[in-house]
């Protein structure tokens, strides 16, 4: 039965239908959405800004994909066909293409139209993009004719190209997904890449990928081509039966972790930043503070089930307190303890903070619970920043000159030192994903899921949801203040500024990408936003996209909430309720064949 | 409320004493500021007053006036705010987190619009019709994304439990931010300068009233009385408030659900871009933040005002606006606070904080659906 | 039969003008099974969010064991023995089958986060405690929730086997009165006929008190020691089945309308 969970093959194929046999008017609905989208995105200035980005030189870079994935995306989605099990399924065909070549086309013409609109007209008071410099980068600088009818050709054919993706084979889908992914990832991570071969002596194989002036070369392409060709053949069935194995091990004892992928983590934490080279280290130091304050946050959200929208002030407690417990230069109190004596304080101020922030709000509703919050960070920093208690904090003016981390005398670590800051991070990382693995499997942890799935009932089923939920609250609260501290040992100053509400969404979206209450889910989301798009005041790896960073932070909130609620890396939970394992019903079903039980058969899905 | 309280016999605990000894120490320090104020009123040099405050000094009446009216002329931009809130609150049952945003838009394209009309000269020679076009421009803008964002971001996700829209309306929020900083370019925008007519006081009574200051209470109130006229006596407004009481019931009656929730956005996005222009009438500049602290704090005055209450919602803004305004002269400076019109943004929240522990459904009560109630 | 265990006291309840429930008075024995019985809308899950702390009565009282439970919280009711199923199952649907029975026994158990952190002696065997009791509760129900479904969401579960979740849920916290609010609602009659046998089996094998609310009459003669019929708030009788199927107030406003009605 577990061949109809797949959708590709669910229903009765019915031959293709007519070509022009179309819903015209939801095609062009949908070409003038891409009209928009493409003259949205151009007025942004992102083909550009982002132009000097190449990806494959002299084919593509950044500003061009920016626009080019738009016909793609919406050309594949217009000819998607929602398939239930049993429905009739219609064979692809010449339909798709007709269609995915119309969005296309009343797309590339609205980008015409804005071509020729940019030459005329001067729009460049209320829109500050409206310039020469975009009109030349949308025409190839061939004049307004060429680059009206080279968008709308090259728009047609993406979206052609966007629906013949249902005419080809899974395998093929898969292994065009593969390609673009892994060129334009290696791409995002050119410098990373350029620093990592440094330390490993590879520059051979990055000058074989990467011309000198940036971006793949051609050649580089088309081995990267060729090597994700290789790996989803290969090794992609290989990894997938592996996966299989570990959730299935999972499922029968879920504490039990995947030991051998664990260790090959921790050799990598302590190898690898040996071989870094500063910029890398450093990037992954951001990476590292805001993966601490997400495992926090997403204990409180992921787990518990509370939005707390002012998480940063947790950050900015720890920060100051280890600013003012260690900085000879604080003002008022001074007592310049070493940074790991500093902790402790910090730890017991968090746990202050997080009792009394979070003893008002707890009974709240969930929705007032988070603008209260919200509220409580901002008074925090409007205090903080104030001539009231700038005798402790310094106001607008911060505490200078914070030391290092001093680790019990052994070692001190310097803030100029990205490396030995990078590991004083990853040992933080290490303690904070060892609290939540333990905590989740605890009866602590349960009694938040319990709330977090039904309040009312967890209280119900004996639980003390005040307390239950004070603990999250206060476990969160001390992650982030550990993040403040080595923040504040890390940069040797710490402003008000640093600790702006923006703080708290953009780890909220972190959590939320990454998929809430999945640990390595909030660590992949930490990589790939703050490590290539960058936080809200560090740099990223593409530092060209620090002006867009934050739209595309809000967009993709929005995007996840509609579409994917699970996340990055799907929730075991919700993708096994999809997907049984074969695994588990080879060993079940047969002992449960002579069960009359309606649903042994598996494969149903109750909605929840 | 009709439910009985469940508070009879039941053991304290640590939280509950908290609570109560923070509810006590709130009103201690505000009943000790305002008296500390009063005294230094009436004698300055008195000893306990500079023993607080050692550069205590009198509040003029001018000085008192002047932080009623800027009060009262911001509480009723924020209560303008604050009935979008209340009233997507109210059939919906979510924070549209991204109605600042809105009026951030009606403020925007007022300033663009106004700029336009300046350039032409239409501003300077006729400046009524030039501010009509201008609300008029921005009242559709914002109204349009305000559906806009209904369409697209909260639609799809009715039904889900209350977090997820507010996750998303939390998304919108910074899309729509972002994209103004992006499109417009970031900072700071001026409105043109206003006619002279509308710097200048004018008096009412005891109150002197700079022109722009009476303009925006003006308009606020005639937009409150229209809404007014809209929920209470139209169809469309007995059809808003069936959606708000039971949404299942409405459509059985033959209401048009998803149409009135349409309309409940429209004219909370009207009413935005309204509030919009007065902020450009008011500060005269507009950027692309304008829109997050005075969406948070009008989100606070209809919690303040009570959630789902119309009247509340504008008593709320008022009460917020004079507090913010009132407070740090009133209470904290008499406390020997420094600098106090720093924390002028703090007093909004705590003031939010301050009703929801003592008065969780506001000071005019709420009004909300059956299944919100809970 | 003569200990009371749970005794309620001219139970009143109103919302907003609505009687909900008026002036209920009886009582329940250990090691009883007690129905109540009565049209929809007739206040009987009122009566049960009574005990269970979480509506607030307007008069009357609720006393176990000789303490009132009034001004409880939820929490507290269930950690002084009395714990519930609900009418609309509601279970914690993305925690695993196991995870469900486990965390019921929070009440009864008491390892903190440091114990968790450190994984002492102590957290390890309370752990082991804890799921050895889930384990113990769902084998209760057969082969249905052991097995490779212990660590499935609780989502994946068919409408029968949810209800029988939520009693093992009921069961794990360790009551002494278990209050199941239709149990048998939506069951085929196979299901039904099993599950009654069960209930009787929670009293004879493990020693818990029952009160029950029902629609289907075959399971109320089956199992119930006594029977309390409500309408509209009001008591309309009370009794054994007998006594009370054949009093002509019942009849009319309950027997009289088809048995199918569930809510
Ligand atoms: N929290 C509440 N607020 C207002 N009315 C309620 C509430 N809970 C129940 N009621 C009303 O009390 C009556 C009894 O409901 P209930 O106890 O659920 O009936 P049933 O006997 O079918 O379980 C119904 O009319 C219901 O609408
Ligand atoms: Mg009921």
């Amino acid at each position: 039965m577990s061949e109809t969970m797949n959708t590709d093959e669910a229903g009765v194929l019915a031959p293709a239908r007519g070509a022009f046999d179309q819903d015209w008017r939801k095609l062009v609905n949908w070409g003038l959405i891409c009209a928009l989208a493409l003259i949205f995105v151009s007025l942004t200035d992102m083909p550009d800004k982002l132009d000097k980005r190449v990806i494959v030189e002299p084919l593509l870079s950044m500003g061009y994909l920016s626009l080019i994935w738009i016909p793609v995306a919406l050309g594949n989605f217009v000819t998607r066909e929602v398939v239930l099990e049993g429905m009739t399924q219609h064979k692809k065909g010449l339909r798709e293409l007709v269609a995915g070549v119309s969005v296309g086309a009343i797309g590339g013409a609205g980008l015409a139209l804005l071509i020729w609109l940019l030459d005329t007209r001067d729009l460049s008071d209320p829109l500050v993009n409206w310039n020469d410099a975009l009109l030349e980068v949308l025409s190839f600088g061939e004049g307004v004719g060429y680059g009206a009818i080279f968008w709308i050709l090259a728009s047609a054919g993406l979206g052609l190209a966007g629906g013949a993706f249902h005419l080809l084979s899974a395998i093929a889908n898969r292994l065009l997904l593969a390609i673009a992914l892994t060129i334009v990832l290696t791409a995002s991570l050119e410098s990373a890449l350029d620093d990592i071969s440094e330390g490993f002596q590879l520059e051979w194989l990055f000058e074989a990928l990467f011309e000198k002036k940036g971006g793949l070369s051609v050649q580089g392409a088309i081995i990267l081509a060729v090597f994700a060709i290789a790996w989803v053949l290969v090794l992609g069935g290989q990894a997938k039966r592996g996966r299989a194995a570990v959730t299935a091990r999972r499922e029968l004892s879920p504490t039990k972790v995947n030991t051998v992928g664990l260790v090959l983590i921790a050799v990598a934490a302590v190898v690898l930043p040996m071989f870094l080279g500063r910029l890398t280290n450093d990037l992954f130091t951001n990476v590292g503070l805001f993966l601490l304050l997400a495992l926090g946050l997403n204990i409180v959200v992921g787990l518990a089930g509370i939005l707390d929208l002012g998480y940063v002030a947790f950050f900015a407690v720890g920060g100051y307190t280890a600013a003012i417990m260690t900085s000879p230069s604080s003002p008022g109190l001074s007592p310049e303890l070493p940074w790991w004596v500093a902790i402790f304080v910090v730890v017991f101020m968090a746990i202050v903070a997080g009792l009394f922030i979070g003893a008002p709000v707890i009974r709240m509703r969930g929705d007032y619970l988070a603008i209260v919050t919200l509220g409580f960070g901002e008074i925090i920093r409007l205090t903080v920043r104030s001539d009231w208690a700038s005798g402790f904090t310094g106001g607008a003016q911060g505490i200078l000159s914070i030391p290092g981390a001093d680790i019990v005398g052994v070692a001190t670590v310097k803030g100029t030192d990205p490396q030995q800051v990078l590991y004083l991070v990853i040992g933080f990382v290490a303690i904070a994903i060892y609290v939540s693995w333990r905590l989740e499997n605890s009866r602590i942890g349960r009694a938040w899921m319990a709330v977090r799935e039904d309040e009312s009932v967890a209280e119900a089923m004996g639980i003390n949801t005040v307390n239950s939920k004070l603990q999250a609250f206060v476990v969160g609260a001390i992650l982030a203040s550990f993040s403040g501290a080595i923040f504040a040992a890390k940069v040797g100053s710490v402003f008000e500024s640093s600790f702006k509400i923006l703080v708290s969404i953009v780890i909220l979206v972190i959590v939320i990408v990454g998929g809430m209450g999945r640990i390595a889910g909030v660590a992949a989301g930490a990589l790939v936003l703050v490590g290539i798009l960058g936080g809200p005041n560090q740099p990223g790896l593409l530092a060209e996209f620090s002006e867009f960073k934050l739209l595309i932070y809000g967009a993709l909130l929005i995007w996840m909430m509609l579409k994917r609620p699970e996340g990055l890396i799907p929730n075991v939970r919700r993708s096994r309720e999809l997907h049984q394992d074969e695994f588990l019903q080879d060993a079940w079903l047969k002992a449960q064949a002579n069960d009359d039980d309606d649903e042994a058969a598996s494969g149903e899905v109750a909605p929840a | 409320m009709t439910t009985a309280m469940r508070s009879k016999a039941r053991p304290r605990t640590g939280v509950d004493w908290f609570l109560t000894f923070l509810r006590v120490l709130l009103t201690g320090l505000v009943l000790f500021g305002l008296l500390a104020f009063l005294w230094q009123q009436i004698d300055p040099d008195n000893p306990l007053a500079s023993a607080i405050n050692p550069d205590a000094n009198r509040l003029s009446w001018d000085a008192f006036q002047g932080l009623v009216i800027s009060g009262l002329s911001q509480g009723a931009m924020y209560g303008l705010i604050a009935l979008g809130y209340s009233m997507v609150y109210g059939v919906l049952g979510f924070i549209n987190f991204a109605h600042g945003e809105v009026f951030m838009v009606g403020a925007m394209t007022g300033m663009i619009t106004s700029n336009k009309l300046f350039e032409a000269g239409v501003w300077e020679d006729n400046f009524l019709l030039a501010i009509l076009i201008a609300v008029l421009v921005s009242v559709i803008c914002s109204t349009v994304t305000a559906v806009v964002t209904e369409r697209i971001a909260y639609r799809p996700l009715r039904g889900s439990p209350r977090l997820i829209p507010l996750i998303t309306s939390i998304g919108v929020s910074f899309f729509i931010q972002n994209t103004s900083a992006v499109l417009l370019g970031p900072g700071a925008k001026s409105y043109p300068r206003l006619p002279d007519w509308l710097r200048d006081d004018i008096g009412i009574g005891p109150f002197d009233i700079e022109g722009k200051k009476l303009l925006v209470l003006v308009v606020a109130g005639v937009s409150m009385g229209a809404l007014w006229y809209l929920v209470e006596r139209t169809k469309t407004g007995k059809a808003m408030r069936a959606v708000a009481e039971d949404k299942e019931i409405a459509s059985l009656m033959g209401i048009d659900v998803d149409r009135t929730i349409v309309t409940t956005f429209a004219v909370g996005g009207a009413m935005a871009g309204v509030a919009g222009i007065l902020w450009g009438i008011l500060f005269g500049s507009v950027t692309e933040f304008t829109g997050f602290l005075p969406g948070i704090k009008a989100f606070s005055a209809a919690v303040v005002g009570g959630i789902g209450n119309l009247g509340g919602a504008m008593a709320g803004g008022l009460t917020l606006g004079s507090s913010e305004s009132l407070a740090p002269q009133l209470v904290l400076e008499p406390l020997g606070v420094t600098g106090h019109t720093q924390l002028k943004d703090a007093v909004a929240f705590l003031v939010l904080i301050f009703v929801l522990l003592v008065k969780p459904t506001g000071l005019f009560g709420e009004r909300l659906s059956a299944e919100d109630r809970a | 039969m003569s200990e009371r265990l749970l005794d309620i006291q001219n139970l009143s309840v109103t919302f907003g003008g609505l009687n909900a429930l008026s002036d209920l008075d009886f009582h329940v024995d250990a090691g009883e099974i007690v129905s109540v019985i009565g049209p929809n809308g007739a206040g009987k899950t009122t009566f049960f969010n009574m005990i269970s702390g979480m509506v607030t009565p307007t008069s009357g009282d609720i006393v176990f064991k000789g303490e009132s439970l009034l001004g409880l919280d939820p929490n507290q009711v269930t950690a002084r023995g009395i714990a519930r199923t609900f009418q609309n199952v509601r279970l914690f649907a993305n925690m695993t089958i196991l995870e469900n029975v486990m965390v019921s026994q929070h009440c009864r158990t008491k390892q903190g986060i440091m114990g968790a952190l450190f994984q002492t002696g102590g957290f390890k065997r309370e752990e082991q405690e804890i799921r050895e009791h889930g384990e113990k509760v769902l084998g209760f129900f057969g082969s249905r929730l052991v097995g490779f479904r212990l660590n499935q969401p609780a989502s994946v579960l068919s409408y029968a086997n949810r209800r029988r979740l939520e009693i093992a849920r009921a069961m794990a916290t360790k009551p002494e009165v278990i209050l199941l609010d239709e149990p048998v609602a939506g069951m085929n009659p196979k299901e039904s006929e099993e599950l009654t046998g069960l209930i009787g089996k929670l009293r004879d094998e493990w020693g818990f008190t029952i009160v029950m609310i029902e629609h289907d009459m075959g399971v109320v003669r089956d199992v119930s020691d006594r029977v309390v019929v409500l309408d509209h708030g009001e008591t309309i009788a009370q009794g054994s089945y007998d006594e009370v199927s054949s009093d002509p107030a019942v009849i009319e406003a309950y027997l009289g309308r088809p048995a199918e009605e569930a809510s």
